[in-house]
Parts: C-alpha cells; sequence; structure tokens
C-alpha cells in the first residue's frame, strides 16, 4: 500500500516494571478464573487500567475461521465501534497486520487532522500504541492490544508482560476452543449424516465431476452396487449412475426440480422421482451438488388417478349439463305452461309459456310491466299456483290434479286451465322438486260448449225430422187413403159407367128390337109413312148406341182398363178387313177408294184390334165427310225413323186451320150439324188420338178447308217384339 | 128331341126383363121356331130340365141365380152340358163376355141386339151343334 510510507512507525520504548507481584498475581487469577476470550480480554483491560494508567485501550483478535482479525472488546471507546472493526488478515501490508507479526509495540502517532491514516481504529485519530499479545517467539500473536494513556511515553514493562499474559491465555484459549470446535463438528456431521441416512428420500452432494461425496441409504441403494449383488443389480445401478449424471449438468447453474425415471435395482421396477438439485460450496473455490430425490411413483399414479377422475368429473359435468340442455330443449319446446317449484314452494324453472303466465314482460314502453295491470294479473296467478302446489305437499299424494282459473296477463281473460302435479323424489325418498304442466282447457270447454249447441242443434233438428217424419206418414197414409179412394171411386166410376151403360142398351134393346119387329112386318103390315117414322127411329137409336160405346171406350182409355194385346199383325191383312166392312158404305157412295201399300212394308207388333178401329175411324170419317171425289188410303215403311205410316185422304171438305188443333177434343166436329147429320158421334178422332198413344204412336192431320184431309196414322214399326 | 118341319127346333129364352123375352120370343116364333121363356136362373134350370130346348138364350143378370151360374149348373149336368148356350147381355164390358165364355157358354151377343141378327147367330150356333137340322129359311 502506498499510505504506508506516510506512517510514522517507531519501534516502542520500554518502561521499567513497576507494579507489585501481588498486582500481577490478580491479573493471571483473573484470567484463569475465565474460559472465554472476551472476559479475560476484558479483566486485562481493567487490570491494565487500574494498574497501568491505561485510558483507553481496544484488544483485536485474529479469528482462524473467518481469517481476520476481530475487535474482541474495549475500554474507553463505544462498543459499536469495536464491533464493526475488522481487518482481513491476507492484507499483509496493512501496519496492523504488520504489528501482529513483528513481535514488539508499534506507536502510531497522532498524524494530525490534515492527513487522516488509511485505517480506522476505534480510538479514532488519538496516537496509540499496537502491543502483540503472547511472547514474540510466535510468528502470528493471537491478537494486539492497542492503547492509549499515560501520554506519549514507553510501553512499560508491566504492559508487555500483561500483553503476553493475556496472549498466552489467549492462545490457550483458542486451541482449547479448536479442539471443542472439531469435536462439535464431528459431532454436527454425524448427526448431520444421521439424519441424512434417516431421511427416506435419496439425497447425495456431488461434486463437480458427479462424484459422489455423501450419499444416504437410499442413494445408495440406487447408485451404488458391491460386488457381491447380481449382475441385475448392478446394471440397473450402473445405468441409474448414467440416468442420474446426465441430469447434473443442467443443475449447475442454480437450484433446479425435474423428474427422473430411475430403476428399483432390488424390484427392476422403473421409479420416477421428482430431483431437487442445488449447487453448494464445498470447500474454497469448488462447488458441488446437493440433491433430493423424491419417490413420485405412487403420487404421480395418484395424480394421474385424481387426473382420470377429474376428466370424469368434467365428462359427468358435461353430460349433466348435455342433459339439462336437452331438458331445457323439451321443455321449452312444449306449447304449455310448465313449472318446476323448489320444496319451499318457489318457482326454480318454467318454460317459455309458463313464463308468459308467471313474468313480466320486459318494459318497453313504459306503460306496462310492473306496477300496473299485468303485474298484479301475475300476482294473482302466482298466488293461485302456489295454493294450488302447497296443497300437494300437504298431501301424501304423488299426484295432483286440479283446475285453475288464471288470469292472461295481457289481456286479463281468464283462462282456465287444468293442473297436473307430480313430486319429483329422490332415491333417499326426499322431495326435491314438484313438476306441474298446464293445460289450457279454454278450447275444451268452447269445444265443450260448442259440442252442447251442436247437440242441441241436433236435437231441434232431430225432433224436426221426426215431426216432419210423422206429418210426412200422416200425408202418406192420407195419400194411401186418397189412393184407395180414388181407386175406389175410379172403380165405382167404372162400375156405374157400366152400370149406366147396360141400363141405357136395356131399354135400347127394347126400342130397336120392337122398331125392328114393327119393320120386319111382325106386327103385320105398315104405311109408309109408318115405315119412314120408325126407321127414323132405328136412326135415333143406332146413334145413342154409337155414342155409348164412344163413352164407354173412353171411359176405359182413361181408366187404363183398355187392355193392349199385342200381336204380330200382317197389315195388308189388316186393311182387307177394313175395306170388306166399309163395302155396304162404300157401296152407297159414288166415291173412288183406292189403297196402296209399299212392298217393304214389315210386320209389326201391336194391338190388331185397336188399330183396325183407328184405320176404320178414319176411313168411315173420309167416306162420311167426303161428298164427291175419292178416298185414298195408302201404306208406308219408314226405315230410318222405324215407323210405319197408313195415310187416309179424302177430297172432303177439310177442316179449316183454326180448327185443326181442336178436332181431336172430345165431342168436336168441323161441322155438327154436318156431322150429326152423317151419323158422328164427336167422339171418333178422341178415340182414335188415344188409342194411337196407347199404342205408341201418334195420328197426324194436314187439310184445307174446301180441299180435303189427311189423317196419318204413325206406329212404331219394332218397338213391341213379338 | 128331334126337330123337324113339325118339330122345329125349341130356343128357351131366359131374360128377367118381360120386353126383352117377349121381342125376341115373339121374333123366333115369327121366324118359325119353337120358344120357351123363364124369367130368372132357377126357372131356366127347370125349363131346360124339363124341356131339354135344342139352344138357350141366356141373358146374363138375373135375380137369384144369375146366367153364369145358371150356365155352370147346365154345364154340370149331362142331360143338358151339350145345348148351345147364346150369352146375351146388355154388359159391353170384355169382362163379363169373357166371364161368360168361361162358364160354358158358346156365343156371347151383346145388347142392343137387332133380333135380325139374333136370328142368324141361334142359326150358326145350331148348324156347329147339328148340321142340316133347321127350320127352313122363311
Amino acid at each position: 500500500m502506498g499510505s504506508v510510507a506516510h506512517l510514522d512507525v517507531l519501534p516502542a520504548p520500554r518502561g521499567g516494571g513497576s507494579i507489585g507481584a501481588k498486582a500481577k498475581l490478580s491479573l493471571v487469577d483473573a484470567l484463569l478464573a475465565e474460559h472465554e476470550a472476551r472476559p479475560c480480554a476484558v479483566s486485562a483491560l481493567r487490570w491494565l487500567a487500574h494498574h497501568a494508567g491505561v485510558e483507553r485501550a481496544v484488544c483485536v483478535a485474529v479469528d482462524p475461521e473467518s481469517g481476520r482479525l476481530a475487535g474482541l472488546t474495549g475500554l474507553g471507546v463505544p462498543p459499536a465501534a469495536v464491533e464493526a472493526f475488522s481487518l482481513d488478515l491476507a492484507d499483509r501490508a496493512h501496519p496492523l497486520v504488520v504489528a501482529l507479526s513483528g513481535g514488539e509495540p508499534v506507536a502510531f502517532h497522532d498524524s494530525g487532522q490534515t492527513v487522516p491514516r488509511p485505517f480506522d481504529t476505534p480510538l479514532g485519530h488519538a496516537s496509540f500504541h499496537a502491543v502483540p499479545l503472547g511472547n514474540a517467539q510466535q510468528e502470528m500473536g493471537p491478537g494486539l492490544l492497542l492503547l492509549t494513556g499515560a501520554g506519549d511515553g514507553p510501553v512499560t514493562d508491566d504492559i508487555l508482560w500483561a500483553a503476553e499474559l493475556l496472549g498466552t491465555r489467549l492462545a490457550a484459549l483458542g486451541y482449547r476452543r479448536i479442539q471443542a470446535d472439531e469435536r462439535r463438528h464431528k459431532r454436527e456431521r454425524s448427526l448431520l449424516l444421521a439424519v441424512i441416512h434417516a431421511v427416506t428420500d435419496p439425497i447425495l452432494l456431488t461434486d463437480a465431476d458427479g462424484r459422489i461425496l455423501i450419499a444416504n441409504a437410499g442413494a445408495e441403494t440406487l447408485l451404488t452396487a458391491g460386488e457381491e449383488k447380481r449382475e441385475g443389480w448392478r446394471r440397473a445401478v450402473a445405468l441409474n449412475n448414467m440416468l442420474f449424471s446426465a441430469s447434473l449438468f443442467t443443475a449447475e447453474s442454480g437450484p433446479t426440480r425435474r423428474e427422473l425415471l430411475l430403476v428399483d435395482p432390488s424390484e427392476g421396477k422403473e421409479l420416477l422421482f421428482e430431483v431437487l438439485s442445488t449447487p453448494v460450496a464445498i470447500r474454497a473455490g469448488e462447488n458441488g451438488i446437493v440433491s433430493v430425490l423424491r419417490n413420485v411413483t405412487d403420487l404421480r399414479r395418484a395424480t394421474e388417478e385424481i387426473e382420470e377422475n377429474y376428466r370424469r368429473l368434467r365428462l359427468a359435468e358435461a353430460a349433466t349439463r348435455a342433459e339439462r340442455d336437452r331438458l331445457d330443449l323439451i321443455l321449452n319446446s312444449v306449447l304449455e305452461p310448465i313449472l318446476v317449484t323448489d320444496p319451499a314452494g318457489n318457482i326454480v324453472r318454467m318454460n317459455p309459456p309458463a313464463e308468459r303466465m308467471f313474468t313480466f314482460p320486459a318494459r318497453r314502453d313504459g306503460r306496462e310491466g310492473r306496477g300496473g295491470e299485468v303485474e298484479r294479473r301475475v300476482q294473482a296467478n302466482d298466488a293461485v299456483f302456489t295454493s294450488f302446489v302447497s296443497n300437494l305437499y300437504a298431501g301424501q299424494s304423488l299426484r295432483w290434479r286440479g283446475e285453475l282459473n288464471l288470469l292472461d296477463p295481457r289481456t286479463g281473460a281468464t283462462v282456465p286451465v287444468e293442473a297436473i302435479s307430480g313430486r319429483v323424489v329422490s332415491k333417499h325418498g326426499e322431495e326435491t322438486a314438484v313438476v306441474t304442466i298446464l293445460h289450457d282447457l279454454t278450447e275444451a270447454m268452447e269445444k265443450a260448449l260448442l259440442y252442447e249447441q251442436v247437440k242441441r242443434h241436433s236435437e231441434e233438428l232431430r225432433e224436426k225430422v221426426r215431426e216432419a217424419t210423422a206429418e210426412l206418414a200422416e200425408q202418406n197414409e192420407l195419400l194411401r187413403r186418397q189412393a184407395f179412394q180414388l181407386e175406389q171411386a175410379s172403380a165405382l166410376k167404372s162400375q156405374f159407367l157400366a152400370n149406366v151403360s147396360h141400363e141405357l142398351r136395356t131399354p135400347l134393346n127394347a126400342i130397336m128390337g120392337y122398331t125392328h119387329l114393327m119393320l120386319e112386318g111382325v106386327s103385320g103390315e105398315l104405311s109408309a109413312p109408318q115405315q119412314d117414322k120408325l126407321i127414323r127411329v132405328d136412326a135415333n137409336a143406332r146413334h145413342l148406341l154409337s155414342v155409348i160405346n164412344d163413352l164407354l171406350d173412353i171411359t176405359r182409355i182413361e181408366s187404363g182398363k183398355m187392355p193392349v194385346q199385342v200381336e204380330r199383325i200382317h197389315l195388308p191383312e189388316l186393311i182387307d178387313e177394313v175395306m170388306t166392312e166399309v163395302e155396304p158404305v162404300i157401296a152407297g157412295t159414288r166415291l173412288a177408294v183406292t189403297r196402296s201399300l209399299s212392298p217393304d212394308l214389315p210386320e209389326i207388333a201391336t194391338d190388331r184390334q185397336k188399330v183396325k178401329q183407328i184405320v176404320l175411324n178414319l176411313l168411315s170419317n173420309a167416306l162420311k165427310f167426303t161428298p164427291a171425289g175419292s178416298v185414298a188410303i195408302r201404306l208406308d215403311y219408314h226405315g230410318p225413323a222405324g215407323e210405319i205410316s197408313i195415310a187416309v185422304s179424302d177430297t172432303g171438305i177439310g177442316i179449316a186451320e183454326e180448327n185443326q188443333k181442336t178436332i181431336f177434343e172430345a165431342f168436336e166436329q168441323a161441322d155438327s150439324s154436318y156431322a150429326r147429320r152423317q151419323g158422328g158421334t164427336g167422339l171418333g178422332l178422341t178415340i182414335c188420338r188415344r188409342l194411337a198413344s196407347l199404342l205408341d204412336g201418334r195420328i197426324a192431320l194436314a187439310s184445307r178447308l174446301g180441299e180435303g184431309s189427311t189423317f196419318t196414322l204413325f206406329l212404331p214399326a219394332n218397338s213391341r217384339p213379338a | 128331341m128331334t126337330s123337324d118341319k113339325k118339330h122345329p127346333p125349341l130356343v128357351l129364352v131366359v131374360d128377367d126383363v118381360d120386353h126383352g123375352r117377349e121381342i125376341f120370343a115373339e121374333y123366333l116364333e115369327f121366324r118359325g121356331f119353337r120358344v120357351a121363356t123363364a124369367a130368372d136362373g132357377l126357372e131356366a134350370i127347370e125349363k131346360a130340365h124339363e124341356l131339354l130346348p135344342d139352344i138357350i138364350l141366356m141373358d146374363l143378370s138375373l135375380p137369384g141365380i144369375d146366367g153364369w151360374e145358371a150356365t155352370r149348373r147346365l154345364r154340370q149336368d149331362p142331360s143338358t152340358s151339350a145345348i148351345p148356350i147364346i150369352a146375351l147381355t146388355a154388359h159391353a164390358l170384355a169382362s163379363a163376355h169373357d166371364r161368360a165364355r168361361d162358364v160354358g157358354c158358346n156365343a156371347v151377343v151383346t145388347k142392343p141386339c137387332l133380333p135380325k141378327d139374333l136370328e142368324q147367330e141361334v142359326r150358326r150356333q145350331l148348324a156347329a151343334a147339328r148340321p142340316a137340322e133347321g127350320p127352313a129359311q122363311p
């Protein structure tokens, strides 16, 4: 150090000894009484202050462990300054270190205010002497005595004596202490090793090269193997060493924690360890690593189990959530309100339809909502529902059914509902909830009402039908009776006409008979005028008879009692017969009567007698109403129409057009006076036309007044099969 | 029963109406027939059994046993079953005529009937029953 040159280091002058043996002996006694360095030093400083006039002093001692010079005790100086003093012995150039090994007292003078000493002591800036402790033969004493007092005079022999005595004592105490320390260290070390061995976790200390310095039993089992061990064991140990050494490289920079898979040499099982490695200084400039291995094989298994359980728990939770979501979906998809209440009666869940009945709608316009009608209705609903559910809790049954009258929160309309509640009871019989479903009865009630109306209407209708049926039956009965009466009346009428006919014919028979007898001369010869008059009687009787016959025919046709007898007829033969019958009449006229028949005339199926009657009638009329000229009969076949026609034409008086429509009515004759003269009854054409329609035929008329007439009978050619 | 110039055919005229009987009886007698008369069905049956006429003119509407019933009985009796019977009726309906034929009448003549026409029918029936007999035409 450069500052040393400024120090004024002088050999300490020696003074003569003046302290008595008795006083010296007291110091010896005091020092021997103490077994620790510090009390010895305290005693020595007190003795010096008392006997040698030392005013201020500090005792510093070598600490072999730290290699430093440290304050032991002081006299007249602050204890904190003594404590703070420390000087590295390695600083061999330091004046105090030099003084320590010099064997002689060294005086350090006060160097003034301007140039401070380059080192500090508890004595401050004052001049002092540094007296080495112990005898001068020692290379380095156990310490120094720094003292001031008695002016700047030399250190007396008494002080030197005391310093030597104290040094000797401190050296002795120091040796003993080292020995004790060593014993203590051995004890502590074995204790430490016992502790380390006692730990079941393998613990080991390795040097920088990875060599094992300390290993406990656990570590030895894993990492060391004697020759006596079997091959497998040794191989497992070798493998473990390799794995462990490799893992150590990462641990050199600082404490690390890692997992290491080793093999249990005794069983061959894999063991997982958590390795905590911490670098430590094992001696100056050399580091080692302490590693603690914790067997976490079971821990890992446990961890895995916990993780597995946790995973399962998560799955179960997810499943539960999915179940709940599905339940929500189901509940929400039900159109009817569903409510779930807890045992306290609080509604814990509801689906949207239930929300409409039991919650307030979100306030949007501020008109509806809390405090309004809606809230009142919802509260009313809630009260009704709660009362219903409390019934269920009061009772024993698992199910409960009831009819409630709720209010539609929006409209206030009464909503009759059927409520069906079911208790949900857990496996342990604990009641967990009540589920209620509400079924809107409005529609059902309306339907019932409607059904009642329909039923009533149906009843009324049935009653009306019954009445109508009865009336109808009555009418039917009446009609039946009327029909019967009509039938009877008709029969009576027919019978009456038959009787009338009978009663008319009988006298007519007498009239005609007697007339005939007289004309035949049965009663003698008659004069010519008598004969003429009888002929008139005869003619009138005949006319009366034909009227009666015609009337009877019409009656029969009208009453449906005219029988129709269908047969196949040959028309030319029929015409022959008619001609034969009218021959006498023709003979009495000067008329030319001709007939023409189409060659393709088929046989037809019809009532022969009636056709003959018609043709006879037409022909008779033609003869009657034709004063001069000719009468022609013409038969034709009209294939396409499926008809045959029999036309009777004359050149007679003809019929005025206005009369042609009524000519077929009963008692109509164009010229009745003429007809009467000709002996007609006025019923002939009426009968003809009715007979024609009875045979599915018809009669047509073509006529001109004064020129003649043509009456044509049309009959179906094939309609009536034989 | 025979009939020749001395014994012309006997005609039994049955009618409940006096003039009915008289006209035909008088005319037939005038025309040469022998004539007997009966006024009802019972008498007609008795006279028929008694006289065994050559032909019977039977009115149908008779009091008591009517013409149909009388005809039926006469047809049932072998002694009278072969006698021609001409039904003579004022009934114009076909049903009455059919019933008459059904019970055994040979012909039906509707009244009014001219005595001359009736005589023709009588001669026709007699000829059918017994050809070559009967009074000569006057």
